[in-house]
């Protein structure tokens, strides 16, 4: 509209034709969106939370508090990734000969933004989320080792996510796909500010990750509780642990190739560019160097989350933990050692191919090393079908399907014949829906108690995992029969009628997903509004085994009222067997404790990173500067700060304790049959 | 008092860490820069520099030396390995790419 210099120095490249009234759809998403945010707003202002949620959420530096927001993150962000997938799968049974009701531009930005948005902003910010609420009290520990790194993490995520979101709004998504591969996404080809909003959203969420990486392993490395040796570590410890080695080696070679990118796009340079000495395949090969290792950044924590609901909710020790932990570590290494069957097809020699293709090959044995020692744990126990559990059950059945598909294709020769059809797209599906979204999910149900003090409603959540269960059966395994036939991936118009009928048959599994996550959210609604009947004050509602459910639910802010001293892998049940997890200890195991104080920092960090990323973005560049300047000042202004803690003091551990302590002693215990009863207060009866 | 020379003390390390890391940063890019050397000498010469570069970040900002903790050798063997699969494989992909294209 106007592209005068001044214009261009305050607003970059924004103009009227950056609003989206491109296509009717993309208004009503923007408009939707926005309406969302207008009514999330407006809402806190009526009920007058502002100070409330400034001083007890987006400040706060409590692990527990700072997890539950990423799980937020991550339901708001699997909202919309639904729902987009649900559009796609829509197009494409409308799209029979026919262009369907979106656009080509359209349905690109829909896939790119949709596995975007699944891997970065759903599956990541679950899974960091439910290692933050849960892991440092599984460990016995009081926090995370650097608590304000945290929160940092958190907020740089809480901004990429923003960038998604605003992209929807202002200007239009990349639609180069989730894994962006230039020379498609140069400057050249792709002229519009999509893929830079892609670079810095992943660029933003990368930082947090890496930080969040290290900050668990410090946290596990240096914190565990007196006698706790690496061999009695919970297993779902253990796979937080091996996840966050893999953030630490993994996340730099995407934020690397990423900002190469960036160098082409904006300063002209030819990393990967076709001629002047680029080279896009090193492009492919640095992502999936990251790229790989992810897939098991978001698979592993789910491992933990099964093992922890198998073992509990058959009332039986973990059956193999040695074999299992070996089993993780295992998979961590060789996670590093196959990111070339992402590019079979790229054309290096078949030696190569082959090399990649057996080590692809023998993670399958670990994983089935785990999925036998599951098996095992269940047999002869006192098996109780509850949602988590139910949720597990559903992912052993499809995962193991998934697991042979994906020896299908690690052999070259049979991915030169399925590479880039609706088979891979199947397989991944059916390897991240079971595997990572049925174990987060899982998790989210088990160990939602602890974290809010009331259990969630049973009978909505297990209508919701069947619903994805069946949902996904539906929606992906027509598109393996399809992808041998030879259909493409992301084809906005399909050409060929004979896949009409598994079209419909993939729509409609759509749709009762998307009825699945109508439960989901019906199931937190219907819990919030009865949770007076589901309350678990005494802390343990499912007769659990460690360490995180020796606690009031919630948690107190120091999580502990003493640190414990470890006996054994099942440190609770321990306790409970040898009666000494509700005694009163003596007053000299006390002693005051110092926690952090609330910091603006990180939320001031994330609020400029998204500035900058912004500015970046539409080559705003006062702002670009401004935002950077304010991230790297918000660190200064930090370190003058002297009084970063506050003490607890032993007298008040001892009272709180005490109170506790009264309420179990008034309590009556209830045995495994009315688990989900109201009369579950969370004092679990000890088995004889 | 003790606090005091221990603080001067770190001072100095980080200092002189940060000026080994300068001028070994500092000479690659001179090398590029003037053409100092031919390619095969030049490319050499950084990878020396960068492996020189990783030991003086270790003993200066990371301090593992020889009197380091058992862990610090998990970490450090762990790292090398990764990096060997990373950077060797990387190598490995795309001289076998290069040398099917020429």
């Amino acid at each position: 509209m106007n592209a005068s210099p001044l214009w261009h120095f305050f607003f970059g490249e924004l103009n009227y034709n950056s609003l989206p009234f491109y296509s009717p759809i993309a208004t009503i998403g923007a408009g939707a969106e926005v309406f969302g945010a207008l009514a999330a707003i407006a809402l806190i202002t009526y009920l007058g939370k502002w100070r409330y949620i400034w001083k007890e959420w987006l400040t706060s530096l409590d692990h527990k508090k700072i997890g539950i927001m990423y799980v937020m993150l991550a339901l708001v962000m699997l909202s919309r990734g639904v729902i987009e997938g649900i559009m796609m799968r829509t197009q494409q049974a409308m799209a029979i000969n026919n262009p369907g009701y979106l656009p080509p531009e359209h349905f690109g930005q829909l896939f790119s933004t949709h596995g975007t948005i699944m891997i970065f902003f759903m599956a990541m910010p679950f899974l960091t989320g439910l290692i933050n609420v849960v892991m440092p009290q599984q460990i016995g520990a009081r926090d995370v080792r650097f608590p304000l790194l945290n929160a940092i993490s958190l907020w740089m995520t809480v901004a990429g996510a923003g960038m998604i979101l605003i992209s929807l709004v202002i200007g239009k998504f990349s639609t180069g796909g989730w894994s962006g591969y230039p020379p498609y996404t140069e400057l050249h080809t792709m002229p519009s500010v999509g893929p830079d909003y892609w670079i810095w959203a992943l660029t933003l969420s990368s930082i947090g990750t890496t930080l969040t990486g290290l900050n668990f392993a410090v946290t596990i490395y240096k914190e565990r509780a007196p006698g706790m040796s690496f061999f009695k570590l919970p297993l779902f410890t253990w796979t937080s642990l091996c996840t966050s080695i893999l953030m630490i080696f993994a996340m730099p070679p995407l934020t690397v190739c990423t900002l190469m990118l960036a160098l082409d796009r904006y300063a002209d340079f030819h990393f990967f560019t076709n001629g002047m000495g680029g080279d896009m395949m090193n492009y492919a090969n640095l992502f999936w160097l990251f790229g790989h290792p992810e897939v098991y950044i978001l698979i592993l924590p789910s491992f933990g989350v099964f093992s922890e609901v198998f073992a509990t909710f058959s009332s039986k020790r973990l059956y193999g933990y040695k074999s299992l932990v070996i089993a993780t570590m295992v998979i961590a290494v060789l996670s590093f050692t196959v990111w070339l069957h992402h590019f079979f097809t790229m054309g290096q020699s078949a030696g190569v191919n082959a090399f990649f293709g057996i080590a692809t090959m023998l993670i399958g044995i670990p994983t089935g090393v785990k999925i036998y020692d599951w098996m095992l744990t269940m047999y002869r126990g006192r098996v109780r079908l509850t949602t988590p559990m139910l949720y597990s059950v559903l992912f052993m059945v499809l995962f193991v399907i998934g697991g042979l598909t994906g020896i299908i294709l690690a052999t070259p020769p049979v991915d030169f014949q399925l590479h880039n059809t609706t088979f891979l797209v199947a397989h991944f599906h059916n390897m991240l829906i079971p595997g990572t979204l049925f174990g987060m999910l899982a998790g989210y149900n088990f160990w939602f108690p602890k974290a809010f003090g009331f259990r969630l409603n049973e009978a909505l959540g297990k209508l919701s995992a069947w619903c994805f269960g069946i949902g996904f059966v539906l929606a992906f395994f027509p598109l393996y029969f399809t992808g041998i036939q030879g259909m493409p991936r992301r084809a906005q118009e399909i050409y060929n009628p004979a896949f009409a009928p598994y079209m419909y048959v993939a729509e409609v599994g759509a749709v009762i997903l998307g009825l699945g996550l109508f439960a989901l959210i019906a199931q937190l609604l219907v819990s919030l509004w009865q949770h007076k009947r589901t309350r678990v004050p005494l802390g343990d509602p499912w007769d659990a085994r460690s360490l995180e459910w020796w606690s009031p639910c919630p948690a107190p802010e120091m999580n502990f009222y003493t640190v414990p001293k470890v006996h054994d892998r099942d440190q609770f049940m321990w306790m409970k067997e040898h009666g000494s997890a509700y005694v009163l200890p003596d007053k000299d195991a006390y002693e005051d404790i110092q926690m952090p104080n609330n910091s603006a920092t990180a939320v001031v960090m994330g609020a400029a990173g998204f500035v900058g990323a912004f500015g970046l973005v539409w080559h705003i560049w006062w702002m670009a500067i401004l935002g950077l300047v304010v991230v790297w000042g918000a660190v200064i202004a930090r370190s003058f700060i002297t009084h970063t803690h506050h003490t607890i003091s032993a007298d008040q551990l001892r009272d709180q304790h005490k109170a506790w302590l009264d309420k179990v002693a008034a309590a009556q215990p209830v045995s495994r049959d009315h688990e989900t009863d109201p009369t579950n207060q969370g004092l679990a009866e000890v088995a004889p | 008092m003790e606090n005091h020379a221990e603080y001067r003390k770190e001072l100095r390390k980080y200092a002189t860490g940060l000026g080994w890391a300068l001028l070994l940063t500092a000479i690659p890019f001179a090398v590029v820069a003037w053409h100092l050397l031919s390619p095969v000498w030049a490319l050499t010469l950084i990878f020396i520099l960068g492996l020189t570069q990783v030991v003086a970040h270790f003993k200066y900002f990371l301090h593992i030396g020889r009197s380091s903790h058992r862990d610090d050798l998990n970490l450090l063997l762990f790292s090398t390995l990764i990096v060997l699969l990373m950077v060797g494989g990387t190598l490995v992909v795309l001289f076998n790419l290069h040398s099917r294209m020429v």
